[in-house]
């Protein structure tokens, strides 16, 4: 019996559409939009002008604080405007324009890219490098990775999780980047483990991808601190909480840390991107988006710049289908709908997914019939039409007491729920408000 | 009309198969067996107030739904349609027409609308109906026509008991329980429906089938019936053991009356049973011993109808108070 | 027969005389103390518990205003100042006089003159729809038309118009409690003073996008040309984020601005109807307006920002 986390969970149809086209190189976009704000915590501070010639590589808007990022631009060529552009979220945030020019002038001394296995910076060169050089979880979460990695002293960290799970369906993007770039993974994790002297590293994989849990397997054959562990097909497994206590069956307490039970999570995407940043140089600028949908015709995974809009990465597999009524940023469990594809791709988009008019709209919702079907699927243990109730009615205390803050926002309830209740939608919102209130309290 | 705008809304951004509505037609499929065989042992009349039953209920959810609370008109979610089927099956197949719509009205009108409609009810509305006829109308609803194992003859209105009804006549008149076994039917006879009783509760066989199926389409889980079964057995295998000339076998008490009915489709009934499985056990466990309880010391020979609307009533406590354990609850946290 | 009858109604007798000195002995002996002028002040306020005064009901704010020693920041505006001098004769403790406001929607996108592009589907609560994206139309400032604050109205004072799809305040209904001013995630309703003839000028927009994107998301936008700002004689209009904002306690209401908008969108409400389709037939500002007189215009204090 593989292993996976003991309460609730789902299976969707998996969909993985992508997960036998390799990563294809997009073409540098003639112009990019870069948000100012792609990570959690503070946004960044620009640092650049209107007019202002930028090379590959270079700073253009600096961490804003301490849970915070640097943002780097993607491509040579000149800041043509500061606009608001609508981002994932919804609304207008501050992004700057960069048009590219054909020079590609770079600014760090990128290397050709063989693999580069020595690891000779210094810890603290490490850490230094993985702060200036914009990483943040490439999981979709955009938790700036510096502030995973600044270990206090009483946390006692003696493992080191890299998440390769990828339990939302269609997304293949971490997939083939296992496949694709093992070996690099590999020095990847042995760069974080050497920098903060972990001596177990095991990489979670769901066994839908059987491929990249023997690729990886041979690529860490050499080193005994590195194990994989492949994982019954679960959702949500990808999720922290819910990976660490399937693996080594320990669970974060409530309101708490993985480094609270001694456990640092990281996505393959973001050890791939230490290893980039690390070895050659390179700070975050592109990362592997999967484009995918059923209509859609060439759906593939590339690896792009960020910044890039959305519709030139649809333009490269063959345009919008016919019919088409949702754009998800992200994979169908938890991404967002996009108002157009004017959107650029950020630091924490792993997915594009095109869903046609069939799938799209919501069915109407009707009373509940208490099957408890939610209350069965939480991974957290949550009673999900309850707290929907009480969010509903605006009583945000009993909410609150009732653990409302711990949901994961998985969407496991509102998946299964046969009377298509919109649960995640007001528990989410209650969720908000009280935590709001609570720090309204402090 | 205008052009199809995009779409907008919060994740998820698909949803499993699973709809209420299908959830009511699995149910309805799982009855179908026992229908089949109390028609092939009650013969027409099984079918009469089976029908009678189903229409009466679709027909007084539309008019209350249209004429008295002018709200949505939900005859269409299946849920009417088995609140009539179960309170057939709760009935005898002789039961007069009037006293079927009756029960009907009582159980949409009382029991499920005047609470707030499908989701908000209590009680299961079937049970209500069915409890209401046996209090109002006890003779009518205790003369149980004789098994027509023949499909040409025709009901007569000769009393055939009730297997329990059988033991528990007998006890009152002091019979032993080696004269009362040679009266009532064979446990082959039970587990195929050949006994009196009402419409749906005769083959023991045909309720397993149909239980299973719910099981396996994931309509119900395990819990609730197999824990009902279990202390039924349980607490009469230990009255059976301690003194088996007062007290009949076990086996006899599971197969018999309305316990695997009510087991696996009045108890198991979404609405009206808790959401946990915690919940769920003790829910069951409350009803099973209940249900033994009014068959040994009760007036009526058979109690699970009584059981399930009595633990209906604990569902909402239950429920507030066997709650799943929450992730990373037990673990003292550094944080707070 | 007559026995057992006498016998119950003795029975019951009994039982009620135990019951009634039981409860006689615990009344007395859990007696709370309470001021009767709380009850008494809690009678003059309007019994509405809305809220609006900051206290969870009139019970609760009765308590505060006799304990409070300074009750000058305290205020009713439910009962406005009327309730307030009563409570101030009752108390005998001075209260502010304070103005009446009425709530105003700042936004005038109804369905026809703000197009929507994308189609909103979940719960219809503009608080959750907020958290999801901007809406439904390409203007992320304005009204979501869903009605939360119709639904927190406790007074009846508002209805959502479903021509237009925006919330209507019915003026003369309205409290200002401030229930539906809280309640919107967008910030678009708005306190603003409301003299004896209810007339009230200010910018139906909360559009910071810059001039052309905002118009061309709504017809009826401000796109921050400064016209306003300029040819106000008091200094009343304040542009900030290309979005104009009339500063209640300085305007005037002498409508020169409303002539010049190139969107219409200053609402001006309660002007005799016939004298503002002369000024909107001719741009320059007409004498007749200018000469009307001129409304005092009390100070109060903003709601919310602009």
């Amino acid at each position: 019996m593989l292993k996976t986390f003991p309460k609730g969970g789902i299976h969707p149809k998996e969909n993985k559409l992508t997960s036998s086209e390799s990563i294809k190189m997009m073409p540098t976009p003639k112009a990019v939009y870069v948000p100012i704000a792609q990570h959690i915590g503070i946004p960044a501070e620009i640092i650049v002008e209107r007019k202002e010639k930028v090379k590959k590589g270079q700073v253009i808007a600096k961490s804003g604080g301490f849970v915070s990022s640097n943002i780097h631009t993607p491509v040579a060529g000149t800041v043509t405007k500061l606009d608001m552009i609508i981002d994932s979220s919804g609304y207008k945030k501050q992004c700057i324009v960069i048009r590219t020019d054909q020079k590609d002038e770079t600014n760090h001394e990128i290397l050709d890219f063989p693999l580069k296995k020595e690891i000779i910076m210094n810890q603290k060169d490490i850490l230094q490098h993985i702060t200036d050089f914009g990483i943040v979880g490439l999981g979709g979460a955009t938790f700036p990775s510096h502030v995973k990695l600044d270990l206090k002293n009483d946390n006692h960290v003696d493992c080191l999780l890299i998440n390769g799970v990828e339990c939302e369906p269609y997304l293949t993007a971490d997939h083939r980047l296992m496949l694709e770039k093992a070996d690099e993974i590999i020095v990847g994790i042995q760069i974080l483990m050497h920098a903060l002297h972990i001596k177990k590293a095991i990489i979670g994989i769901e066994n839908n991808k059987k491929d990249a849990v023997k690729v990886l397997a041979k690529a860490c054959k050499h080193d005994k601190r590195i194990k994989v562990a492949a994982l019954q097909v679960k959702y949500p497994q990808g999720s922290e909480k819910q990976l660490i206590k399937a693996i080594l069956k320990r669970e974060v307490p409530k309101n708490g840390l993985p480094m609270d039970v001694g456990v640092i999570v990281h996505n393959v995407g973001t050890i791939y991107a230490i290893y980039q940043a690390i070895q050659h140089n390179q700070p975050l600028i592109e990362r592997v988006v999967t484009v995918t949908g059923k209509n859609i015709k060439d759906a593939s995974n590339f690896w792009v710049k960020i910044g890039t809009p959305i519709k030139d990465l649809i333009e490269e597999v063959g345009g919008l289908p016919e019919g088409t009524r949702k754009i998800v940023n992200g994979g169908p469990m938890m991404g967002k709908a996009i108002k157009n594809t004017d959107v650029p791709i950020t630091k924490g988009t792993s997915g594009i997914l095109v869903i046609s008019s069939e799938e799209a709209s919501r069915k109407e919702a009707k009373n509940c019939i208490r099957c408890g079907e939610c209350v069965f699927v939480c991974p957290m243990g949550l009673e999900p039409h309850l707290l929907m109730n009480l969010s509903e009615k605006g009583m945000y205390e009993k909410a609150s007491y009732e653990d409302i803050t711990t949901c994961i926002e998985c969407g496991s309830c509102s998946y299964v729920c046969p009377s298509h209740r919109p649960l995640l939608d007001y528990i989410r919102f209650g969720k908000s408000i009280v935590k709001k209130l609570a720090t309204e309290k402090n | 009309m205008s052009e199809e705008k995009i779409v907008i809304s919060a994740s998820p951004h698909v949803h499993s198969d699973r709809t209420s509505k299908k959830l009511m037609y699995d149910v309805v499929i799982a009855l179908i067996p026992a229908f089949l065989v109390s028609l092939y042992v009650f013969g027409i009349g099984a079918l009469i107030v089976t029908s009678v039953a189903i229409i009466s209920c679709i027909v007084f959810e539309y008019l209350i739904q249209k004429f008295i609370l002018k709200s949505e008109i939900t005859i269409l979610d299946g849920s009417a349609l088995i609140t009539g089927i179960l309170l057939a099956f709760n009935v005898p197949s002789s039961l007069p027409i009037w006293m079927i719509i009756v029960g009907s009205l009582v159980a949409i009108g009382i029991a499920k609308l005047s609470f707030g409609g499908l989701g908000f009810n209590i009680f299961n509305p079937a049970l209500v109906g069915r409890v209401f006829l046996l209090v109002c109308f006890p003779v009518q609803m205790t003369l149980w026509p004789t098994p027509v194992v023949n499909n040409t003859a025709i009901v007569d209105a000769v009393t055939g008991e009730t297997t329990l009804g059988i033991i528990k006549n007998g006890l009152m008149y002091g019979e032993t329980m080696t004269t009362i076994a040679s009266k009532i039917p064979s446990t082959l006879d039970l587990l195929l429906g050949i006994t009196g009783g009402s419409l749906g509760e005769m083959s023991a066989l045909a309720l397993l089938i149909g239980g299973i199926y719910l099981i396996i389409r994931k309509v119900i889980t395990w819990h609730i019936p197999v824990t009902l079964l279990v202390t039924m057995l349980v607490f009469t295998g230990i009255y059976w053991l301690v003194d088996p000339e007062t007290y009949v076998n076990p086996m006899i008490h599971i197969l018999s009356g309305g316990a695997l009915l009510g087991a696996f489709f009045m108890a198991t009934d979404l609405v009206t049973s808790p959401m946990t499985k915690k919940g769920m056990v003790i829910f069951a466990i409350g009803i099973g011993i209940i249900t033994v309880v009014i068959r040994f010391y009760g007036a009526y020979p058979e109690g699970i109808s009584f059981a399930i609307l009595i633990m209906n009533a604990f569902v909402p406590l239950i429920n507030s108070y066997f709650k799943p354990r929450r992730f990373g609850n037990k673990i003292k946290s550094k944080i707070i | 027969m007559t026995l057992s009858i006498l016998y119950s109604a003795f029975l019951l007798s009994a039982i009620g005389v135990v019951a009634a000195i039981i409860l006689y002995i615990v009344s007395k002996k859990f007696y709370v103390y309470e001021d009767p002028l709380i009850a008494e002040v809690e009678d003059i306020l309007p019994a509405a518990n809305c809220a609006g005064c900051g206290s969870p009901g009139c019970k609760a704010f009765a308590e505060k205003l006799v304990g409070t020693e300074d009750i000058s920041e305290l205020f009713c505006p439910v009962g406005g100042n009327d309730v307030m001098k009563m409570v101030s004769e009752v108390l005998g403790k001075e209260v502010a006089e304070k103005d009446p406001t009425v709530a105003v929607l700042r936004c005038q996108g109804g369905c026809d003159v703000r197009p929507k592009t994308t189609e909103y589907q979940g719960p219809r609560t503009c608080s959750i729809s907020a958290m999801v994206y901007g809406g439904e139309t390409d203007c992320q400032y304005g009204c979501l038309g869903d009605g939360d604050c119709v639904n927190v109205c406790d007074f009846d004072a508002m209805y959502m118009d479903e021509k237009t799809g925006l919330p209507v305040i019915i003026t003369d209904k309205c409290t200002s409690c401030g229930a539906c001013v809280k309640a919107c995630p967008r910030d678009i309703l708005e306190m603003r003073p409301r003299n004896k003839r209810d007339l009230k000028i200010f910018i139906g927009c909360l559009n910071e996008d810059k001039g052309g994107i905002a118009k061309k998301a709504c017809s009826v936008a401000c796109i921050g040309c400064s016209k306003c700002e300029d040819i106000c004689p008091k200094d009343a209009v304040i542009m900030d984020n290309n979005l104009a904002y009339i500063d209640p306690i300085a305007c005037t209401l002498c409508r020169k601005c409303v002539v010049v908008c190139p969107t219409d969108s200053i609402i001006e409400t309660n002007f005799p109807p016939k004298k503002v389709k002369v000024a909107k037939d001719k741009p320059k500002v007409d004498k007749t307006k200018v000469d009307k007189p001129k409304e005092k215009v009390q100070s109060i204090k903003k709601t919310t920002d602009a």
